[in-house]
């Protein structure tokens, strides 16, 4: 890869064991604490579409600025990520990694 | 209390849950090839798949780590995609709640998508399930998911370092996540969140330290929980009209 800066030490340990304790606090929440009790419903709903609203924003800038391109727009992986993005809809995980990959790499033989 | 008082349930959870194995086994491995790819040692990158037991959580907290985003955003990012856990703790209540303190500390630990899924749907549809036999097919389920999440994601860590720039492995991180969350794309609402998403990443791109994610993912979100107000509103007026 091509300048990616080196991840501190400090900071890897400190992100990890922090968030370890808070998905380990997340995960025993009820099951540990709260018993039966029941969350209100307009946090509910909220929850349901954390997925969909973090991943997305997270994907977005790393298919139109690559760090591998030095952040230049590259046709290739904008394309082999639309594929991916309607395969995993269609057929799933697997799918998406194959496809994503693969489109990718055929493109790059193709046109690269 | 025992983890395997049952062997028959244990071996039952086990099979259920085996299908996942072909999600697991390229998803950790890509894991472990990613994070050494960003720089991270063997034991840096089996230690956070032992620590957080969370994919989406690991890859986010991992390219936020090699954007230098700061750690309270890092932290934001990575423990909103796992606060759906909550939900899933909360419905495991009703089932292995009763069980001791020692074993629900264990079993919050190992509690992921596919065991969490897998279990309640089988708790659901069988209530005569004693407590023993409960706890038994959800070690089951946890064998068969996180054995081989540790073990490839050592195996993806060492055999990672063989793959030729060439072939662009960089692509494997937002290829991972479009396949955490294109297969959630089911419905209006998650469509919608997923759009604004995407569009709100761009337009807060200029954030400084990456807060323009947890804006675009706010602003998702909400939209997301409106959209399925707005369907629920629609419905009870369609109900109303009848």
């Amino acid at each position: 890869m091509i300048d990616t800066p080196t991840i501190d030490t400090g900071t890897f340990w400190l992100v990890t064991i922090a968030l370890g304790i808070g998905t380990y606090l997340i995960r025993f929440s009820f099951l540990g604490l709260l018993g039966g009790r029941q969350l209100p419903d307009w946090l509910l709903v909220h929850l349901r579409y954390v997925g969909v609203a973090v991943l997305p924003a997270l994907v977005t800038p790393m298919i139109l600025w690559p760090a591998a391109t030095a952040g230049q727009f590259d046709p290739l992986r904008m394309t082999a990520a639309l594929i991916a993005l309607l395969a995993g809809w269609r057929f799933g995980v697997i799918w998406t990694i194959v496809m994503g990959m693969g489109s990718l790499w055929a493109l790059q033989y193709a046109f690269g | 209390m025992k983890l395997v008082s049952n062997p028959r349930a244990y071996w039952q959870g086990l099979r259920d849950c085996a299908p996942f194995v072909v999600i697991v086994v390229p998803f950790s491995a890509m894991f472990g090839m990613v994070a050494t790819d960003a720089g991270l040692n063997i034991l840096q990158v089996v230690a956070m798949s032992a620590i957080v037991i969370a994919g989406s959580a690991q890859f986010t907290a991992l390219s936020l780590l090699q954007d230098e985003a700061p750690v309270f955003v890092v932290l934001l990012a990575s423990l909103a995609v796992n606060m759906r856990m909550a939900m899933y703790s909360a419905a495991l209540v009703p089932h292995i709640g009763a069980a001791s303190m020692r074993m629900r500390m264990l079993m919050a630990y190992v509690m992921v998508d596919q065991t969490f899924a897998v279990s309640v749907r089988t708790f659901d549809a069988a209530p005569q399930m004693s407590l023993n036999e409960k706890i038994s097919y959800y070690f089951g389920c946890v064998t068969i998911v996180c054995v081989p999440w540790y073990v490839c994601t050592y195996l993806g860590a060492v055999l990672g370092q063989l793959i030729p720039t060439s072939l662009s492995p960089d692509f494997a991180v937002p290829v991972c996540f479009i396949a955490i969350f294109a297969p959630m794309l089911r419905s209006l609402p998650h469509i919608v969140a997923a759009g604004v998403s995407i569009v709100a990443a761009v337009v807060f791109s200029g954030v400084p330290w990456n807060f323009g994610l947890i804006i675009a993912a706010t602003l998702a979100m909400m939209a997301g929980a409106q959209v399925e107000f707005w369907q629920r509103r629609r419905a009870a007026r369609a109900e109303g009209a009848r």
